[in-house]
């Protein structure tokens, strides 16, 4: 099962001419991703390693099923790319691009929402479903097949902790980088419930940064609504404060943002949060049956 | 990009937001014209990328012209939170008969912009929003929709009745400058009333460092607080200066922040955060550690790599090539894509990596405390 994607999942690359696009489709592809074909306008009728390139979603669905989009378009074309792939009626986009303007996003996000589909990302290195399908740039080789589920702002930080699970014998369901930018696709609140109904996943682990309030959000909705166990990581203990200016963060998200602020509140709605990266697999191990 | 009062005060002039009288001065005699040329007490605004900047001593009040060059005098050239005070606003002071808070940013929780308003503004307004949330209001505007009146009735409901109609026309004119700018925060606080209606006496605006091309943004540039920073980002490198002696370099910010938790939990200090960010090659590497070296506090380096898009022999070559301005000890961890090709690089320097971040940080706190 996993969740999101598996190995029946039929892949389009969005920009997939690009450097970024052709090396990690080929990737992908090693390791066992089904993309069916490719975008990039102006380049219909090329290949790449016999995977068929179209000028746009459109013409690749003519001719193709398609279940989910990977973006590597960058910035300035990505809003338009995803609107152009939810239009065409694709349900999943994973958006890779690092750097769209915020006030693209935030229109883009919106408009989206008006298809109905799901955005993973930007700025993310995408998610994998281990020996299933990857539709992202992390390396393959951390992964296990495995009952834990991640949800990550952090894209290295994940592979660290992925790692450490791998190594200790606990594999993972599936491993989603939600990506670090504000507006963002899908928060941990609106993965959660996925995980909580995925017959494979057992336990969630939450890794969250300092900034924002998503933390503390997820915080509440686990303790309200998760039956299966969750652990958390936090990074940024040590981050200097003072870095911010201006009032109105604190004020809408009644929350300083800290990684303290944040792991209180987690312990307090009985998640356990590990102060290493180690310490996650440790707190995993003790909690899964 | 957050700009400082003087750039957001600026944007605001132009955009039709009433700011005080002013002018922005470098050394204690321009304090003094300008003093002379407003009449009457002036405040004097130290211009630096800090918060906090009141209640760290770097506003001041002078009655006359002789008491704003004695001030400008004590306040430039000296450091405020660390940071050289090269630049004053001078304003001529208000006479404030209520501050308020005025304010939009993004909620990234339902992301949209919010607009922030408070009849209780200042310096304590956090405080305020804790204690009180009833006296503080928001409302968020969807931005497909634009923004339409209603919305800003609700925002004002707090607001004292002979204001409300100054309030929305300023209210639409920040929204303004939020846009066109492209945003990440606009704030006015305090927003005063005073004898001459509403003014803006603080500006403050950030702007998204991913904000699309458009010649607005030209002329703005953002104050350092660190000159090193101001070269790390040129490179592509995010570099934040600390005050400890483990300098540290890393890719990702979320892995380098745990790396640095993991400093602090071994019993040391960090004397850096660097960023090498995704895919960088040799050339961004050694300028990192290069940065690192010429910080001038890092006893040890720290570097924690985990390939992805970074490739591991890339990141050995930039560390070998930089070892000869470092002078100090290093230590490596280095794992993922291209892993072995790294360690036999560095195996040909003579650098032995560790396995794990946390044995690193361990080996890299004893190194700085010995080498104390």
């Amino acid at each position: 099962m996993a969740i999101l994607v598996d190995s029946e999942t039929r892949v389009l690359v969005q920009g997939i001419t690009g450097s970024e696009g052709t090396f990690h489709t080929r990737h992908m592809v090693a390791y066992g991703t089904r993309v069916v074909a490719g975008v990039t306008p102006g380049k219909g009728g090329q290949t790449l390693d016999g995977i068929p390139v179209y000028d746009s979603v459109r013409d690749a669905l003519r001719e193709h099923e398609i279940d989910a989009s990977i973006l590597f378009v960058p910035a300035p074309f990505a809003p338009d790319a995803m609107l152009e792939a939810a239009d065409a009626g694709i349900p999943l986009l994973v958006c890779i691009t690092e750097g769209i303007a915020l006030h693209d996003m935030l229109k883009c996000y919106h408009l989206l929402r008006g298809y109905g589909g799901r955005l993973i990302g930007p700025n993310c290195p995408g998610l994998i479903s281990p020996g299933k399908a990857k539709l992202g740039i992390m390396p393959g080789e951390v992964f296990r097949p495995g009952p834990v589920g991640i949800i990550s702002r952090s894209g290295t930080l994940t592979y660290e902790i992925a790692s450490h699970l791998s190594r200790a014998g606990i594999g993972q369901s599936t491993v989603v980088g939600i990506g670090g930018d504000p507006i963002i696709g899908s928060t941990f609140t609106e993965l959660l419930p996925l995980f909580a109904e995925d017959p494979e996943t057992e336990l969630v682990v939450l890794v969250g940064e300092i900034g924002g309030a998503a933390e503390e959000a997820a915080a509440d909705y686990v303790a309200e609504h998760m039956k299966k166990p969750v652990v958390a990581y936090i990074a940024g203990f040590s981050a200097p404060p003072g870095k911010r200016m201006g009032h109105a963060g604190a004020i809408i998200s009644g929350s300083e943002g800290t990684a303290e602020a944040k792991a209180r509140r987690l312990e307090a709605r009985g998640i356990p949060v590990a102060r290493t990266p180690a310490q996650v697999a440790e707190l995993v191990k003790e909690r899964l049956s | 990009m957050r700009l400082l009062e003087w750039q957001g005060r600026e944007i605001f002039e132009r955009a039709g937001i009433p700011v005080p009288p002013g002018a922005l001065v470098k050394s204690p005699q321009e304090a003094r014209r300008v003093a002379e040329r407003l009449g009457g007490p002036v405040v004097l605004k130290a211009q630096v990328p800090v918060g906090g900047r009141g209640k760290a001593g770097g506003i001041k009040l002078a009655a006359t012209p002789i008491q704003a060059e004695e001030l400008a005098g004590t306040l430039l050239g000296a450091r405020l939170k660390g940071v050289p005070v090269e630049a004053l606003l001078a304003v001529r002071a208000a006479e404030i008969r209520s501050e308020h808070y005025l304010g939009i940013t993004i909620d990234r929780d339902s992301r949209q912009p919010v607009f922030i308003y408070s009849p209780s503004g200042g310096v304590d307004i956090e405080e305020v929003a804790r204690t009180r949330p009833e006296a503080v209001a928001k409302v968020p505007i969807p931005p497909l929709e634009g923004l339409y009146p209603f919305r800003l009735r609700r925002l004002f409901a707090l607001a004292p009745a002979h204001l409300r109609k100054e309030l929305f026309r300023l209210a639409g004119k920040l929204y303004g400058v939020f846009l066109e700018y492209e945003c990440n925060l606009v704030e006015i606080n305090p927003l005063a009333e005073t004898e001459e209606g509403l003014l803006a006496l603080d500006a403050k605006v950030i702007i998204d460092d991913d904000h699309r091309p458009g010649e607005q943004f030209s002329g703005l540039a953002e104050a350092a607080e660190d000159p090193l920073e101001a070269e790390a980002k040129e490179a592509g490198l995010s570099f934040v200066r600390l005050d400890g002696d483990v300098g540290i370099i890393g890719n990702g910010a979320g892995l380098v922040m745990a790396t640095l938790d993991l400093v602090v939990q071994a019993g040391g200090q960090p004397a850096n955060f660097l960023d090498i960010g995704g895919g960088a090659r040799a050339e961004r590497v050694q300028k990192a550690v290069e940065l690192v070296a010429r910080s001038g506090q890092a006893k040890v380096l720290l570097v924690n790599v985990f390939g992805g898009i970074t490739r591991c022999d890339e990141v050995a070559r930039g560390i070998v090539e930089a070892t000869g301005v470092l002078g100090i000890p290093v230590v490596v961890r280095l794992t993922g894509t291209n892993e072995r090709e790294g360690k036999e690089i560095l195996a040909r320097a003579g650098l032995v990596p560790v396995d794990t971040m946390e044995e690193g940080a361990a080996q890299a706190v004893a190194l700085a405390k010995g080498g104390g």
